[in-house]
């Protein structure tokens, strides 16, 4: 067993970072925190590759099989010997893939903001905050304690929180951090609950441990967990789907999804790594890594199933009708993440059944290179605009050239276009889904098509329809702005090819994967009628989008109002929850709690009153006191006392 | 030995006990009410000879408390006068009426 323990310096240097940018950074680094983050992260990113290249083509496999390596431990907080939580490292292949995917987007990021974010006011903080979030992912998908990842996990919605609300003297940027630290904290309850389901039945936090335990069934633990229940239903399936309720909150699944639309107030390079390529994946990695105690519950497994392709579809139908782009791309993230949900949920442990998992965890892969990139275009569009609105955009490709390439590239590695990368992570995640269940496999190929219609709608309001009305161009930006989309382009192109089988699978055997060009067919044509219909609609100006929305009536404006949920909850909590609960909750704070407490004071103090007097700072009459005291115990003990 | 009965030693203890009482509570000037304290002291002096003479003659412990206790009486008497003299450097009195800051 090789050493690993350089690992640990991956997340701890962003770590240091934001300790020094955040303590020092206004003071001293006004201009150089955008250089000193980035030369921090890159390397982070050149030890994370030499992990990768050590773990997977040195010593990561044993007998044909990638192994769980714990690189280092400590105990943190004890318990009982088999209870503590920890703070370790584990290496295998979605916790390594997972580094190569933060690191590299994160900095991609770094170099993209330092164009982007030149000139704000608090530019060290922002970096310091982007630190912060680098550290608190990578140690997400570093963690080996279940724990332990529930504690980045907070910490990653901190930062979270911070970047959204980046901007915090805008209104709306304010209300979209606290509803996503809101919705996220509230979905986290689910997490901590079940974590604690789960460390009480199977006797540990640690993850490695807790898999082996509740895995096999022979185990005492095993039969605990199964035979116990609540509700009808066993303390395995609670556990495992109030787990799943935290990562669905994290990844914005149905009906948590809420908060990611909003959560685009941040700026945008934050919105290209948070909420597109890494923190909202956090659910689908924690599935992941609980994969083989998920796979033991069909239950469970079935609810990530439906939650995933019901959000996959209904974010793609709402995609269609926004007109910020950034609340397309969000839209369009949550669907994507939809897919990932549903590759998990309609995988199985072993073999050839695992095909879900790997397709998941492939586009998870993918997916973060295309979607950054998409969020970096539209950073550099809106740079470039000044508007997140569709309307204010048109005819852009003579403006950026570089940008409408890489975007395109990007718009068609999402649509699935071979042979870009997202044509080969969803060819597996939807061959997956017509070996399991034909209706998930009919809602994907519906959502594959939708999701290139939006994406083509996007594509063409942004750089064609009409001619540019804007001539102040002050060009596509810096070089720094440029690099990152040029880079992030070639992986949209490039990952795809990634033998992602042989590396990342569910039981760590190789997997064999056979493109069947039969298969695909029904997908690519699907994509490619959607794209041609989208390039009919809007490449030019015309009023055929508007007599296609009335055509559609009142699901185009349900659709457009994001289905009223937003409007819905507002109405649960202020309508019912508030008077109903709150309330008379707050009354009896305010009046019996606080009242007790208020009594207790005041009869105090009335007491005091009375005797204050006897305070009086008069030295003989002290004495006095004491003497008459002493003439009283002497009587008492000597007449009195028989 | 002699005629002179206790209880007439211990009746000139008291009064002595008593009139010390009588300055510590009536007197307003700190020294006088420190030689009132002495006073008191003394009486217990008295007392604590008197018995260890008349009721127990063959030993010698209420003489040696004693000699502790003007030893003690004599430290004692030093740090209050450098109260005292504290005390008038702060209020330019040494009349415990002016010195009441410390109160409710």
């Amino acid at each position: 067993m090789s050493n690993y323990s350089y690992i640990v310096f991956i997340p701890l240097l962003p770590l240091v970072t934001f300790i020094v940018l955040g303590l020092f950074g206004r003071k001293y680094f006004k201009i150089s925190a955008g250089a000193i983050g980035t030369t921090s992260l890159l390397t982070s990113t050149v030890l994370s590759f030499i992990a990768a290249r050590q773990y997977f083509f040195v010593d990561g496999k044993v007998n044909g099989i990638y192994q769980k390596i714990i690189a280092c431990k400590y105990t943190w907080l004890e318990f009982s010997p088999n209870v503590s939580i920890d703070m370790g490292i584990i290496i295998d292949p979605i916790s390594v893939m997972m580094l190569i995917v933060v690191t590299f987007v994160s900095l991609m990021v770094h170099v993209f903001s330092l164009g982007y974010m030149k000139g704000e006011e608090r530019f060290a903080t922002y970096y310091a905050f982007l630190s912060l979030f680098t550290f608190s992912m990578l140690g997400l998908v570093l963690s080996s304690n279940i724990f332990q990842v529930y504690i980045f996990w907070e910490l990653v919605g901190v930062s979270s929180y911070l970047l959204i609300g980046y901007y915090f003297d805008k209104p709306s940027a304010v209300a979209a951090s606290k509803k996503a630290f809101i919705v996220t904290r509230f979905a986290d309850l689910g997490f901590l609950i079940g974590i604690l389901i789960l460390g009480f039945y199977g006797g540990t936090l640690d993850i490695g441990l807790l898999i082996q335990k509740l895995t096999s069934l022979q185990s005492l633990q095993w039969i605990n967990i199964t035979t116990a229940s609540f509700l009808g239903v066993s303390m395995l399936t609670w556990g495992l789907v109030l787990v799943f309720i935290g990562g669905a909150g994290k990844s914005a699944m149905f009906p948590l999804h809420i908060w990611l639309p909003d959560a685009m107030e941040g700026p945008t390079p934050v919105s290209a790594l948070i909420h597109a390529a890494t923190m909202v994946v956090a659910g689908v990695y924690l599935v992941a890594r609980l994969f083989p105690v998920f796979s033991m519950d069909a239950a469970a497994l079935s609810i990530v199933t439906y939650t995933g392709a019901f959000s996959a579809l209904l974010a793609a139908v709402i995609a269609c009708t926004q007109t910020d782009i950034k609340r397309v791309l969000a839209y369009s993230t949550m669907s994507q993440i939809g897919y990932m949900m549903f590759a998990l949920g309609v995988a199985k442990q072993g073999g050839e059944n695992g095909l879900g998992y790997m397709a998941s965890m492939f586009h998870l892969f993918t997916h973060a290179f295309f979607k950054s990139l998409l969020f970096l275009g539209a950073g550099a569009v809106i740079h470039l605009v000044h508007s997140n609105d569709m309307k204010d955009m048109g005819g852009l490709r003579k403006l950026m050239p570089v940008t409408h390439i890489a975007f395109l590239i990007a718009c068609l590695a999402i649509a699935g276009i071979p042979p870009f990368a997202g044509f080969f992570s969803k060819e597996e995640i939807l061959l997956a889904a017509y070996h399991s269940n034909k209706m998930i496999y009919g809602v994907a190929l519906f959502t594959a098509a939708l999701t290139a219609f939006y994406m083509f709608r996007l594509y063409f309001s942004i750089f064609w329809s009409k001619e540019p009305t804007l001539h102040h161009s002050h060009g596509e930006g810096t070089i720094s702005m440029k690099l990152p989309l040029i880079i992030l382009a070639i992986c949209a192109v490039g990952v795809g090819f990634v033998p992602f089988s042989t590396f990342v699978t569910a039981d760590g055997a190789v997997l064999e994967t056979h493109t069947d060009i039969l298969f695909s067919i029904a997908p690519v044509s699907l994509t490619i009628i959607a794209i041609l219909l989208a390039a009919n609609l809007y490449k030019t100006q015309n009023n055929k989008p508007e007599r296609l929305a009335t055509a559609f009536g009142g699901f185009y404006k349900a659709a457009s109002r994001k289905f009223f949920v937003d409007e819905f909850y507002l109405f649960i909590t202020q309508k019912i929850i508030f008077p109903l609960i709150g309330q008379p909750i707050a009354w009896i704070d305010k009046n019996i709690v606080d009242g007790c407490i208020n009594l207790l004071a005041n009869i105090t103090g009335k007491i005091a009153g009375l005797i204050k007097g006897f305070q009086s700072g008069k030295v003989q009459s002290y004495a006095l006191y004491f003497f008459g005291g002493i003439a009283a115990l002497a009587v008492i003990f000597i007449y009195l006392w028989k | 030995m002699s005629d002179v009965p206790l209880s007439h030693i211990l009746f000139v203890s008291t009064a002595l006990f008593f009139i010390g009482m009588y300055g510590l509570f009536t007197r307003r000037n700190m020294i006088t009410m420190l030689m009132a304290i002495e006073l008191m002291l003394n009486s217990v002096n008295i007392n604590f000879v008197a018995f260890n003479k008349y009721l127990f003659p063959d030993k010698l412990d209420g003489i040696f408390f004693t000699i502790f206790i003007i030893t003690i009486a004599a430290a004692e008497a030093a740090i209050a006068i450098a109260i005292i003299i504290n005390l008038y450097r702060s209020h330019q009195s040494i009349d415990v009426e002016d010195a009441t800051e410390l109160k409710f």
